[in-house]
């Protein structure tokens, strides 16, 4: 350890404003190799592996659960690239891409019971899928109609949460409610909460919080981390010194890392960990190792902080393909099936193309509804007002 | 009647709620053996178990965060904040969250959370222990923010606060916490949000709330006795402010005084203070005149009494007003 008389302040210049190569070969060999630990059923290569702690979890993974999974990943990928091109077109005010997030979100909603609910951050579109949510009800939070149409009582999938972090507290008291109502134990009503955020939120207190709270109350809420690697531009070794799965063991609670590009691995540690919510012993937390190959909203530029190098190494474990692979090699499936759900995908893409064009301009009193449960008088003098004056613009 | 303070009026609002309602849960740091700091939730631990009255790990985002999870599954949560100048970690969950779940959800999702903060100073409290933040919470739309000053309001505001839909600040004068008062449980509650006319008058109108109630009233006597019949408006509510009594009064009076231990600049009274003159300017003989804490953080305690507004300040601005 350093005393203060030996610290020299570091040369102006010195520090770099992006990662080494060494640095970022060394974050990709271990990438790579994976951690000793990293669960993973699928390889990058499309080979069904085994893993003694989790294969009883994929028991039913059969040829048809692995094409509905395969049709889930290639319906989100491509409404999500529609999403980006609405963008583009000047039709969105904003997208956020999952590309490359599939699999771990497909695994972990695939997980879920219906009884189940989720709190997503805002890049959760894959989980949204499988809890039943039209794509087109994400569309008017990005085209700025509203800040999210569906109904997360009736989908259990709360509302996309921009504050980064702050939705781990709302997901861990939910869960404690879920408790405390009994509805943990052995049972087919007992429940779980799953949580999503990224690897740049466990830096936040709010995430910190949340983990102490789950523990010290044993809430049922499974913490998923998906960690894609960066946090706009500042990457994972800019929020943790310590792999961010190996965090839970100080809160008291067990965390694991999954192959998050491996959708059967994610299915599998998720339907885990939510068992383990629901019987009564959780929290748990799963670091679901992934990459972000596109950019982290349309408003940025992931060319200045980011090597080629890296992005094409993460091709190389697309999820979407080794599911393909697998169908193909050890299941047979034949290419009929591939242009069936292509032939889906183009169609989802033009519907969800046609809602986006043709949403409404909410009307001017759109702004004034729903601030408060009960009437605000002061409110109300203001929308009367306000529609008076936007009334006298009527024929003129 | 049997004369209660503040805090167990409080106390037996809190009760009555709980007994009423089995979704109604107190949550915060040392609420369930010690009773709270201020003793505001003495035994209901005892009585209602550890599942309904939380002692929290000590953190106020997660105090906040978690009950907003809690009412969105079904719950009333009644979060303690066990001082005022210790809410802002938990301002991000209020602000973010709690005021706009509502509004995000077009009504989807009720978030009733209520949030206790002892405020005001007046204690010869250490630093952060005497703050008066109403204002911060009164200017965040979806939430509402309402302050009692006596303990009959005490018992019922705080039971109307939880039946309420809404998020509410619960702003409690911990200087007052001692003061007795009549509690009648039978009696007809006035509405959560709305002002009173405490005390009626007709030369010049006083609008204050909370811990500064008392200094207005003592300050009315005081100026009866030199022949000036002063009205005094209890405000209760903040946020939304019901400033037609208020204004009614002005327009009998003719002059207006808002007192509030919060600094001046951006708060409840340059509110009051702009639209009273906006709908009574006519009627106005004087200037709103304010008087409030400095444009300073709340100073050592040795000189709180200066910082706080006391009766002569408050009778020197009558003075000024009926002056001009």
């Amino acid at each position: 350890m350093s005393v203060p008389q030996d610290w020299i302040p570091p040369k102006a210049g010195v520090q770099e404003s992006r990662p080494s190569r060494e640095h970022v070969v060394a974050g990709l060999k271990a990438t790579d190799e994976g951690d000793p630990e990293l669960v993973q059923l699928l390889t990058p290569e499309g080979e069904r592996v085994s893993d003694p702690r989790f294969d009883s979890y994929a028991t039913d993974l059969d040829v048809d659960a692995l094409r509905s999974l395969y049709r889930d990943l290639v319906l989100v990928r491509r409404f999500d690239r529609e999403g980006n091109a609405l963008q583009r077109q000047g039709q969105l005010g904003i997208w956020v891409p999952l590309l490359g997030q599939e699999a771990a979100q497909i695994g972990a909603g695939r997980a879920m019971a219906p009884q189940d609910m989720a709190f997503p951050s805002y890049r959760e579109h894959g989980v949204a899928w499988t809890r039943g949510i039209d794509p087109t009800e994400l569309l008017g939070i990005f085209r700025g109609t509203d800040h999210g149409s569906w109904d997360p009582k009736a989908s259990r999938f709360h509302l996309y949460t921009i504050v980064i972090g702050n939705q781990v507290l709302n997901a861990t008291g939910y869960a404690m409610g879920q408790k405390f109502e009994g509805k943990v134990g052995e049972g087919p009503d007992s429940e779980a909460t799953i949580c999503f955020f990224g690897d740049g939120a466990t830096s936040q207190g709010d995430v910190h919080e949340g983990f102490v709270w789950a523990a010290v109350y044993d809430a049922p809420v499974v913490f998923y981390c998906q960690n894609n690697q960066w946090a706009i531009s500042e990457p994972t070794e800019r929020q943790s010194r310590v792999p961010l799965y190996k965090r839970a063991t100080g809160y008291g609670f067990p965390g694991i890392r999954v192959d998050g590009n491996d959708v059967l691995a994610c299915l599998a540690v998720t339907r885990w960990a939510l068992e383990e919510c629901r019987s009564g012993n959780g929290p748990v937390l799963i670091e679901a190792f992934t990459y972000r190959m596109d950019a982290h909203t349309t408003s940025d530029d992931p060319s200045r902080y980011r090597l080629a190098d890296e992005l094409e190494l993460w091709k190389l474990k697309d999820p979407i393909e080794r599911v393909r692979v697998n169908l193909v090699r050890e299941h047979h499936v034949g290419q009929e099936f591939f242009d069936e759900v292509q032939a889906e995908s183009d169609e989802l893409a033009a519907r969800f193309r046609e809602f986006c064009e043709n949403m409404p301009q909410p009307a001017p009193d759109r702004m004034f509804s729903q601030v408060y449960a009960e009437p605000s008088p002061v409110l109300e003098a203001q929308r009367a007002a306000y529609l008076e004056y936007h009334a006298s613009f009527e024929g003129v | 009647m049997a004369q209660t303070t503040l805090a167990k009026a409080l106390n037996n609002g809190l009760r009555a709620a709980m007994e009423r309602d089995p979704k109604v849960i107190v949550m915060g740091e040392d609420v369930g053996k010690l009773g709270g700091v201020y003793r505001v939730t003495d035994g209901l631990q005892k009585d209602f178990g550890e599942q309904r009255v939380l002692d929290t790990p000590l953190a106020e985002s997660g105090i906040i965060g978690t009950a907003i999870g809690l009412a969105i599954r079904g719950f009333r949560p009644v979060c303690e904040i066990q001082f005022d100048g210790f809410v802002f970690p938990g301002f991000d969950q209020i602000v973010s969250q709690l005021a706009k779940l509502h509004y995000r959800s077009q009504g989807k999702v009720a978030v009733p959370v209520v949030v206790r903060i002892p405020f005001g100073g007046g204690i010869g409290a250490v630093e952060h222990h005497s703050e008066s933040p109403e204002s911060y919470f009164a200017h965040a739309a979806g939430l509402k923010v309402v302050a009692c000053s006596n303990p009959a309001d005490a018992y019922w505001m705080i039971q109307q606060a939880i039946a309420s839909d809404d998020p509410v600040i619960f702003f409690e004068p911990k200087r007052r916490y001692w003061e007795k008062g009549e509690v009648d449980p039978d009696a007809e509650p006035q509405p959560l949000f709305a002002s009173r006319v405490v005390r009626p008058g007709s030369t010049l109108t006083v609008a204050t709330y909370g811990p500064m109630l008392k200094t207005c009233l003592a300050a009315a006597s005081a100026a009866e006795t030199e022949g000036h019949d002063i009205e005094v408006i209890d405000l209760r509510t903040l946020s939304p402010l019901d400033l037609d009594p208020v204004v009614e009064s002005v327009r009998r009076t003719g002059r207006l005084v808002v007192v509030s231990e919060a600094p001046s600049e951006s708060s409840i009274t340059s509110e009051i203070a702009a639209r009273v003159q906006q709908e009574a300017f006519y009627s106005l003989e004087a200037p709103v005149l304010r008087v409030t804490g400095f444009d300073t953080p709340y100073p050592p305690s040795k000189c709180e009494e200066d910082y706080l507004p006391d009766l002569d300040r408050v009778l020197d601005a009558v003075d000024r007003s009926l002056a001009w």
